[in-house]
């Protein structure tokens, strides 16, 4: 289970960013942020070629004391990122595989949705209630 | 100290140290295959052995599976080549040994026989060598005869010698491995069996490790660094499944003694190739899992060294520290507070200490991005230690601080044995960064830039920046705002530039901090307005910001701030819509704001400066100005509304920058100058240029935004402005009415908005899209024209007067001056009243208008009418037809113009006659007179014609009515007109002869036709004057009587008496009755002189003098133009007739009819002809005569059956003329006579003609 789910747009700015503890919104933002420089580091390491059989899950972007950072980049070069609590060891690679799928497919919901701007920030409930789904339920 | 597998030798002590240097010398010379149990890949194998002498000690005992003092081997050596000496005493060592071994179970035994040629000679007398090798074999090995070997020579450098060694290589080697596989899957047997005791009460991790790191000395021994990894990686992972299980309430016992707390934090050695001190408290149970997790790293790092993968070190020190303390966490062991941070600190520096320690420069620079992940741990570190011993503090630390710093300290214990010498152990840079702020500053300075520098090497700008801004908090918290300030820009900047609006709020809210304490007062008033308007942040906090903006508000100097952060433009109305008004009109504009603040703002002023251009849209006037309003109106809109693209809400100011900005379209329509008929359309983008720019996303980092401050704000002091006054702006929206100055023509564009409050001035210094207006002046102008489509002549028609005041004022008094023309009178009505109407097209008002004549002007005095009004009203006119039959297009004025083309071309295709009336007009507002065109049709054409019977005469009037318009016609009179006084004696009667029906109405396209018989007392006069007149009302006059209005037609007529009258008969052939098909019959034509030439006439006409007779020459044609008629003989002729009343000529010619039936007769035409002395002008007329008559005849086709011979082919003029004198001019001519002058009798008549009876057959094609 996340504790922050990010979307980012190509250009780098967040699309959508949810976090289970608001009081540590800000760290994750920061955190977010910072990953980006190892996704774009890894979506060029991939070379040009590659670009188009590449896969999309990026694995664990850096770990912190505190937390796992993992990233996936769509095609479009919209990326996610799922920010996981390291004490959460049960957490396994194809589940959090199967989280950046889930993500990814709801992210097209909202793309295909002919009212949504390409570029705005997500506000679709249906977005928001799987990501929700996808949070450690806060206590 | 290197481990090697130990192989022990037993015997001649003495023979074997000869021979050890060269034995281990060449052990490990060659490779040897490790065929391994358990599936495992087979592995090429250099071997190496510690060979120790025999002692029965180093044989194991029952249980000590200690693996590295294992004898793997055991080796006996003799050079026994005596059977006495064998016996006596070699034997029985060797049965020693051998039952020693047995007793041990150790089965890994060789026997070595070291044969030399010296000692052989020396005893000659001995059996042969082999003997003894028999022996031995005989009593020792019983199967296993490759457990005794023979070395022959070893010391010499001879081929058998080498061959001898080589096999004693193979064989020990073989043996060797022979034993390693034995033992070590021996081994591992026994360990798997432990592990699989785990989960018995008794079970200990630490047992259990020292057995399997047994296992990996070994392999490490064996230089199998690959698999000793793979020991201590199962090792870690299975502690690490206790530690998780234990986590998830399944508790080992053993577990219990690394839950104890943590009592030292010395941090990872990774100097040693195994510290014993560790191991030792691990085999003592004694160990913490900081020792453990210790011990284990160094351990793998020591091996992963000797793999050559450093970066693996790195990498997985980084895991092995972050797991730490999540392990400690999870196991809920106490640790002093810092003490994690310590250990960590010292552990980060510790392995790249040792990787600096293995590499070179290069590498380690190129491998930056595996380093730099522990440089920025131990950073981290370093700075929660300093926070935490109160060493950033501005005060220094208090002792409580200074307690907790030496109870860190002793938890570090003594430095290492290693590193006491070196300067820069992490000991050491720990020990000294806690003892004093300022060698804290300066280590966690160091670590820092290291840390930003290699993140910058490998591109990674925004982990650099989150470590600048770390930095830049230590700045601030050690009171240096100074050098915080270019840290905290350089983050804010690249937050505003990839929209994360949160850092955004928080790094500028440090910011203002720093800029405060820096007192950059202007810096710091935009950052505060920004984070007043800062959606982020609480309303307290907002209402803080927004103090601080009116504090400064009340004091000191003028400071200009950015607009963005106070407010956002929405829109902008203009009122009216279009935009372009006349000069000093009225016009608003609306702009909506929404205000950013958090509470209500007084603004004192809102001004906007205008530029002023003179552009053409200015003098063009109101057509031209509308025109490009509707062709750019900002955001298409054609109600006047300027939008302003708004950036997302939570991208913040600075994300227009990457948004694409959103289409901006327009309608484009091209229209012909000419008019204005549309000749295309279409949809133009306008901001095309910024939509197609590349957008580079790398670079938007880079790129400076309003993030920090806007350059310089500038006031700039247009002359013109848009200005609202105290004004209280609301949170969100808010709108505001300015008025437009419309002093000048021109263009007006706004430039930029400011608001002031107090002192500080918010200024936008680009308001996009543009937004302008146009102010217009406009010449008065006056047209007329006509209510109708067209005007007709003849009757009264009302024109519209239309005045556009401009910029001119009608004052009491104005008046316009026509002038009058006698063909076109203006009729003006007691009830005339004008319209005045304002720019916008509204009604203002309707004033009297008085109409004064004089006899040449008529005055039409105008109503005040105020500037950019127009004044319309309505004047009749009538354009009197012009009495006389004239060609279309004739304009009555020179100089004037066809005002222009009747736009209905079949109007213009049914041949209206058109006058085009010129209207001088002068106008108040000019002193030169306005020439106005008006276009008259007149409705009828007239056409006379006369008619003839005998000598009877009629005159026909045909009037069309060509005019759209229904009339009334009445009273058709035709007179004739005495004008000439010698004919006045003449008495005629000119009678109408079906003039009962009258009025009569005449429907557009109609014609009506009046015939009058005339009649004449003497002599007809050769030219006759008549007029024809009838009156003519529209059907949709209401007053019938007053409305009709005269119609005159004048003609002349000429020559209309009968000069000759034609008469033809056609008679059968001779004994005929009728006329048959195919039979000449003959065509007797006669002419008839009806009068006596009048003496006028005789002027005219060619007449000759033969023998006092006078005489004409008149020529006949026969011609048949229906082809049913052959003409044959000649078909023309000329007579001679005398000028005498009732002369007769006789003509006698032959025709043949070609069809039955009753044919019309066959045409005869008679012509003056007139010799060629005539006047030569109309000399081409008979030329074209002529060839008519050539043609003519041509034409007939002569009929194969008439009789060709006869046919007097060509009756041209050449034969004609040859009959007559010739007078030496070929060219005779032939004049026609005027309509009237002959009377053909015969005209119309025809003849029955019946087919020939027989010899005919008849074709009948059926189709």
């Amino acid at each position: 289970m996340a504790v922050c789910i990010a979307v980012i747009a190509k250009e780098n700015y967040p699309l959508y960013i949810r976090s289970v503890p608001v009081q540590n919104e800000l760290k994750f933002h920061y955190t977010v942020h910072t990953s980006l420089d190892v996704v774009e580091e890894k979506i060029s390491a991939v070379g040009k070629a590659m670009a188009d059989q590449r896969e999309l899950y990026l694995g664990l972007l850096y770990p912190t004391e505190d937390y796992k950072v993992y990233g996936y980049v769509t095609n479009s070069k919209v990326k996610f990122v799922i920010v996981a609590d390291s004490s959460n060891t049960s957490l396994r690679d194809n589940e959090i595989r199967s989280m950046f799928r889930k993500l990814h497919n709801s992210f097209t919901d909202v793309m295909c949705n002919p009212f949504y701007n390409p570029g705005d920030t997500i506000q679709s409930k249906a977005f928001d209630s799987m990501v929700s789904a996808m949070m450690v339920q806060a206590s | 100290m290197e481990n090697k597998p130990i192989v022990t030798c037993a015997g001649d002590q003495s023979l074997f140290t000869s021979l050890y240097t060269s034995l281990a010398q060449q052990l490990p010379k060659e490779p040897m295959e490790w065929r391994r149990s358990y599936g495992r890949a087979p592995k090429m194998i250099h071997l190496e052995a510690n060979f120790v002498q025999f002692k029965e000690e180093l044989l194991p005992k029952d249980g000590n599976r200690a693996l590295l003092t294992f004898p793997f081997l055991h080796i006996y050596w003799t050079d026994c080549c005596d059977t006495e000496m064998y016996k006596v005493s070699v034997k029985d060592g060797m049965l020693r040994w051998q039952s020693t071994l047995r007793l041990h179970g150790s089965v890994d035994w060789l026997i070595v026989v070291v044969e030399s040629e010296a000692k052989k000679k020396n005893k000659t007398n001995i059996l042969p060598r082999t003997s003894i090798v028999d022996k031995i074999r005989n009593d020792f090995c019983n199967k296993q005869s490759d457990r005794c070997v023979v070395l022959s020579d070893p010391l010499k450098e001879s081929s058998r010698s080498q061959d001898s060694w080589n096999s004693f290589l193979t064989k020990l080697r073989t043996l060797l491995l022979m034993s390693f596989t034995k033992n070590l899957g021996r081994f591992e047997d026994d360990m798997r069996t432990l592990r699989e005791k785990r989960t018995e009460p008794g079970w200990s991790f630490c047992d259990y490790f020292m057995v399997q790191e047994e296992l990996a000395f070994v392999f490490e021994m064996l230089q199998q660094f690959e698999d000793a990894l793979v020991q201590y990686d199962e090792l870690d992972a299975l502690f690490t499944q206790y530690v998780l299980n234990f986590g998830a309430g399944d508790g080992a016992n053993w577990l219990g003694s690394f839950c104890a707390t943590v009592k030292r934090w010395s941090g990872l050695l990774l100097r040693r190739p195994i510290d014993m001190e560790k191991r030792e408290l691990i085999q003592r149970g004694e160990a913490s899992l900081l020792d453990l997790r210790s011990y284990l790293f160094s351990r793998q790092c020591t091996l992963l060294i000797f793999l050559q993968r450093p970066w693996e070190v790195t990498q997985r020190a980084l895991e092995l520290l972050h797991n730490c303390v999540q392990e400690l966490r999870l196991l809920e062991v106490s640790v002093v507070q810092g003490a994690l941070d310590c250990w960590v600190f010292l552990s980060c520096l510790e392995v790249l200490h040792r990787i600096e320690g293995c590499c070179d420069r290069a590498q380690l620079e190129a491998n930056c991005s595996h380093t730099v992940g522990l440089w920025t741990y131990a950073t981290e570190k370093l700075k929660s230690l300093g926070y935490l011993c109160g060493l950033v503090a501005e005060k220094g630390p208090t002792s409580e601080d200074l307690n907790r710093t030496v109870d860190l300290l002793a938890g570090l214990g003594e430095e290492r044995p290693e590193t006491v010498n070196s300067l820069q152990s992490p000991y050491k840079k720990l020990n000294e960064a806690l003892s004093s702020v300022e060698a804290f500053e300066k280590h966690y300075l160091e670590l820092s830039h290291a840390a930003m520098e290699m993140y910058r090497a490998i591109g990674r700008m925004r982990s650099s920046r989150l470590i600048g801004k770390s930095l830049a908090e230590f700045y601030m918290k050690k009171g240096d705002p100074e050098r915080a300030e270019g840290f905290l820009d350089d983050s804010l900047r690249s937050y505003v530039a990839e929209g994360w609006s949160l850092q955004v709020t928080h790094t500028r809210k440090q910011m203002a901090e720093c800029q405060k304490l820096l007192q950059q007062t202007e810096d710091y008033l935009q950052t505060s307005a920004l984070l007043a308007g800062d959606a982020n942040l609480t309303e307290e906090e907002r209402k803080h910001f927004y103090q601080v903006i009116l504090t400064f508000a009340s004091q000191a100097p003028t400071v200009a701030l950015s607009m963005a952060a106070f407010a956002q433009l929405r829109q902008m109305q203009f009122s009216p819509p279009g935009a372009v008004v006349h000069v000093g009109a009225a016009l608003q504009l609306e702009l909506r704001v929404r205000c950013l603040m958090p509470v209500a703002v007084q603004v004192e002023q809102l001004a906007a400066t205008l530029h002023f251009s003179l552009e053409q849209g200015g003098a063009r006037g109101r057509a031209g100005g509308t025109q490009r309003r509707t062709g750019q109106g900002p955001q298409g809109q054609g109600d006047g509304v300027v939008l302003f693209p708004q950036g997302s809400p939570l991208a913040g100011a600075g994300m227009g920058a990457s948004l694409p900005p959103a289409l901006e379209l327009y309608e484009m329509q091209d229209r012909s100058p000419s008019d204005s008929s549309l000749n295309s359309t279409g949809v133009v983008c306008k901001n095309m240029h910024l939509l197609l720019r590349r957008h580079d996303s790398s670079a938007s980092l880079d790129t400076p935004t309003a993030g920090a401050l806007p350059a310089a704000v500038a006031v700039d002091d247009g002359a013109q402005m848009l200005r609202a006054r105290d004004i209280t702006l609301q949170p969100g929206d808010n709108s505001i009415l300015f008025t437009a100055p419309t002093g000048e023509p021109g263009s007006y564009t706004l430039r930029q908005l400011c608001g002031s409050v107090g002192r500080v001035q918010f200024v936008q210094s680009h308001i996009y899209p543009v937004v302008q207006y146009e102010v217009y002046s406009q010449e008065p102008q006056l047209t007329i024209e006509p209510l109708s489509d067209n005007l007709l002549a003849g009757i009264p028609q009302k024109v519209k007067f239309t005045i556009a005041t401009g910029h001119y004022s009608v004052k009491k008094g104005d008046a316009l001056q026509l002038s009058n023309t006698d063909s076109m009178p203006i009729l003006h009505s007691s009830c005339c009243s004008a319209t005045i109407l304002s720019s916008t097209g509204e009604l203002v008002g309707e004033r009297a208008l008085s109409v004064q004549s004089s006899e040449k002007v008529t005055s039409i005095s105008l109503p005040p009418t105020p500037p950019y009004h127009t004044l319309e009203f309505q004047l009749e006119v009538l354009c009197h037809i012009p009495p006389t039959p004239f060609k279309p297009d004739i304009e009555r004025l020179t100089n004037g113009e066809v005002r222009h083309r009747p736009k209905n071309h079949s109007q213009a295709d049914s041949g209206m006659i058109h006058i085009d009336q010129k209207v001088s007009i002068d106008c108040p507002w000019s002193i030169y007179s306005t020439l106005i065109s008006l276009t008259f049709y007149v409705p009828f054409k007239a056409k006379h014609s006369i008619l003839s019977a005998g000598k009877r005469k009629y005159i026909q009037v045909c009037l069309q009515n060509v005019s759209d318009t229904n009339f009334h016609l009445a009273d058709p009179v035709l007179t004739e007109l005495t004008d000439r006084a010698h004919t006045s004696s003449l008495t005629r009667s000119l009678t109408h002869l079906f003039g009962s029906s009258f009025p009569q109405t005449v429907c557009s396209q109609q014609s009506v036709f009046c015939l009058w018989e005339m009649r004449w007392v003497k002599h007809l006069p050769l030219c006759l004057q008549c007029a024809f007149s009838a009156s003519f009302a529209p059907v949709s006059a209401s007053d019938a009587h007053t409305a009709f209005k005269p119609y005159r037609y004048e003609f002349q007529l000429d020559r209309v008496s009968t000069l000759y009258s034609l008469k033809a008969e056609i008679l059968p052939s001779s004994g005929d009755q009728h006329c048959r098909t195919g039979a000449l019959c003959g065509l007797e034509v006669s002419i008839t002189r009806q009068a006596e030439p009048s003496e006028t006439e005789g002027e005219e006409e060619e007449s000759t003098e033969i023998e006092g007779l006078r005489t004409t020459k008149l020529m006949y044609e026969v011609v048949d133009n229906s082809s049913n008629w052959a003409v044959c003989g000649k078909s023309s002729g000329v007579v001679s007739m005398p000028v005498a009343a009732s002369a007769t000529h006789r003509v006698q010619m032959e025709v043949m009819p070609l069809f039955a039936g009753h044919l019309p007769f066959p045409d005869i035409k008679v012509f003056k002809y007139l010799p060629h002395s005539a006047v030569p002008a109309i000399q081409p007329d008979t030329d074209s005569c002529l060839e008519n008559d050539t043609m003519s005849l041509l034409d007939k086709g002569l009929d194969d059956q008439g009789d060709t011979a006869s046919i007097r082919s060509r009756g041209s003029i050449h034969s004609v003329g040859s009959g007559e004198q010739q007078r030496g001019l070929p060219m005779p001519r032939l004049e026609p006579f005027s309509p009237g002058q002959v009377f053909y009798w015969s005209q119309g008549r025809q003849v029955l003609v019946l087919p020939v009876t027989d010899d005919h057959v008849m074709e009948v094609n059926v189709t």
